[in-house]
């Protein structure tokens, strides 16, 4: 080994140390952003010991690569709202993924031939799982910006279809790992698996959109690890490894939130199942507050707690919500806020949201921290959320949602709901809360409406 | 790749996985959309292997310019992962400072 070579690798080394430690400080908001400055050292310590030991003859490409895609991830960088982020995020799951099949599919072309069966297995899974996630993820991004429609794409015998898809992937890969000179079973084991992970998320809902974005996270980053794999490279390995236990985590986490199963979210089409078993009805009226009545219970209120949902984002009111809680705060009331792990596109994204509207981090509550307090709140202000809050999730065992662990917001002494209308919302469900005794209904645009109870609160 | 390798290899890949259990399970909710933001970036280090197909010897053209296409989604990833999840935890790092003004707020209150 040349003296380069042994600074690559140990560039290398340090690298995989810095990754390690970023992912640790995450641990906490005060540190993590130092930390993501150290695996920012890692990887430029990894790029230039590759630039210096991997016996580069042609720079031009290398050059113009790393031009055009700084120029775009900076921009991306700048550019991209908070409340674009989940999309964002599915798109870089897409390049990272295609640079994974990208590589793998070089090393085919190259090497074939010389490669052992154990290189060509991992070569397999390498471009396999790059190939699927890098469509699946356009096809998450596509939906989450709204560029093809959110809801979920069924037919029948669309299960068998994705089956035998599968299983055409699966045996041109045994295939091709058994005879490597079969260039078409390469070939075709890359086509079947870009169509795969189409197939597999057109079928999934919006609002299992966090699943699945950690899903795809995972497989971005197992394609990586076996990307590592096939070049013997340990720190590809490393990062691959961390970011696909990442995403597996997250999905788990993300599953737990809404009581599913892995298999359920990827082959049950959530929002086809509620139209038939959304039938049960609640029953009841629904009573609704005038704007100087909400005002009022919230300016005399000890403790109020904001329930953001998803709808509180469409409607961009994170500022307007903001605003009304600091009002209140400076009445003396005690503000805080309670997020489900799943309000919102992704994992974490309502914290997100925000943050960036100047909400300070140590308002906002998980749900098993929050829900014990529920009890002695005055007031619960629900917005733009639905099912995250519906208590049929816990009384009813019938229901279709029963077992997801929701913000018990019906425990409060009083819950005034901010809605756009009377309509079931987002996923078509009857949610009992809206008509209990205890809740009472304020109609009409999120962000509006918490103006103007800003501004009626000032009044009282 | 000879059998060793290939021990050695999945070595890194279990001690891996395990740490990356035990590190990625303590990081809060408050900050899963930037982890897996910064996952993301770091996974990025596919740009390395991108590097080596794009330039390095004993490749062809046709791995030359499939290099080039994976240095570029790679190098986006980096750049961009990296700056999205510094400008998301610098959000969460001023949490001193929005806090204050409603502090004093509540001074003026009273």
């Amino acid at each position: 080994m040349s003296l380069t070579s042994y600074f690559m690798e140990a560039t290398y080394l340090v690298a995989s140390i810095l990754f390690i430690l970023s992912l640790k400080m995450m641990s906490h908001p005060e540190t993590a952003r130092k930390g993501m400055f150290l695996a920012e050292g890692g990887m430029f310590a990894a790029v230039i010991g590759t630039l210096v030991g991997a016996h580069i003859v042609t720079w031009v490409w290398i050059i113009a690569g790393l031009t055009v895609g700084s120029i775009i991830g900076a921009w991306m960088a700048v550019s991209v709202p908070m409340t674009a982020m989940p999309q964002r995020t599915a798109l870089s799951h897409a390049f990272g993924a295609l640079a994974a099949a990208l590589v793998g599919i070089g090393e085919f072309v190259t090497k074939a031939n010389e490669m052992g069966a154990i290189t060509r297995g991992a070569l397999g899974f390498e471009v396999m799982l790059g190939a699927l996630t890098t469509t699946g993820s356009l096809i998450a991004a596509g939906k989450l910006q709204g560029v093809i429609a959110g809801k979920p794409v069924q037919f029948r015998g669309q299960n068998v279809l994705n089956l035998l898809i599968g299983l055409g992937m699966v045996s041109s890969f045994v295939f091709f790992w058994i005879h490597p000179e079969t260039v078409v079973a390469f070939y075709s084991m890359l086509a079947l698996a870009f169509v795969f992970g189409v197939m597999l998320v057109i079928p999934i809902g919006s609002a299992d959109m966090p699943v699945v974005m950690s899903l795809l996270n995972s497989y971005a980053g197992l394609a990586a690890a076996a990307t590592g794999f096939v070049l013997g490279n340990n720190v590809l390995i490393i990062a691959g490894t961390l970011d696909g236990f990442s995403g597996f985590i997250l999905s788990v986490l993300m599953c737990k939130a809404m009581n599913r199963s892995i298999t359920n979210v990827l082959f049950g089409g959530f929002g086809a199942v509620i139209a038939e078993a959304g039938a049960g009805n609640a029953g009841g009226v629904m009573r609704e507050i005038s704007l100087d009545d909400a005002a009022m219970q919230l300016a005399f209120a000890n403790r109020v707690v904001f329930v953001p949902g998803y709808g509180l984002a469409t409607a961009q009111a994170q500022h307007a919500c903001r605003e009304l809680g600091e009002l209140l705060e400076s009445r003396g009331v005690t503000v805080k806020y309670a997020i489900h792990p799943v309000a919102g596109r992704m994992p974490g994204h309502m914290n997100v949201l925000l943050a960036e509207a100047n909400v300070p981090y140590s308002s906002l509550y998980e749900m098993e921290q929050i829900n014990p307090e529920f009890p002695s709140t005055d007031v619960a202000v629900v917005i733009g959320a639905n099912d995250v809050v519906n208590p049929d999730a816990r009384d009813n065992p019938k229901s279709i949602i029963a077992g997801m662990p929701i913000l018990e917001v019906d425990r409060a002494r009083s819950v005034i709901v901010l809605k756009r209308g009377q309509g079931r919302g987002f996923s078509g469900l009857e949610n009992p809360l809206f008509f209990k005794p205890c809740t009472t209904m304020l109609y009409g645009d999120a962000k509006s409406s918490l103006s103007h109870l800003a501004q009626a609160v000032q009044h009282v | 790749m000879n059998p060793a390798v290939l021990i050695a290899s999945v070595y890194v890949f279990a001690l891996a996985a395990f740490l990356g259990y035990q590190v990625i399970s303590r990081v809060p909710p408050l900050l899963h959309t930037p982890l897996m933001s910064a996952t993301n970036a770091i996974s990025g280090i596919s740009l390395i292997g991108s590097i080596v197909l794009a330039g390095a010897k004993g490749y062809p053209l046709p791995a030359h310019i499939l290099g080039f296409v994976a240095v570029t989604t790679a190098t986006i990833n980096v750049v961009g992962g990296f700056g999205i999840t510094d400008r998301m935890l610098k959000m969460f790092g001023k949490r001193k400072e929005a806090a204050k003004p409603s502090a004093a707020n509540k001074e003026a209150a009273k």
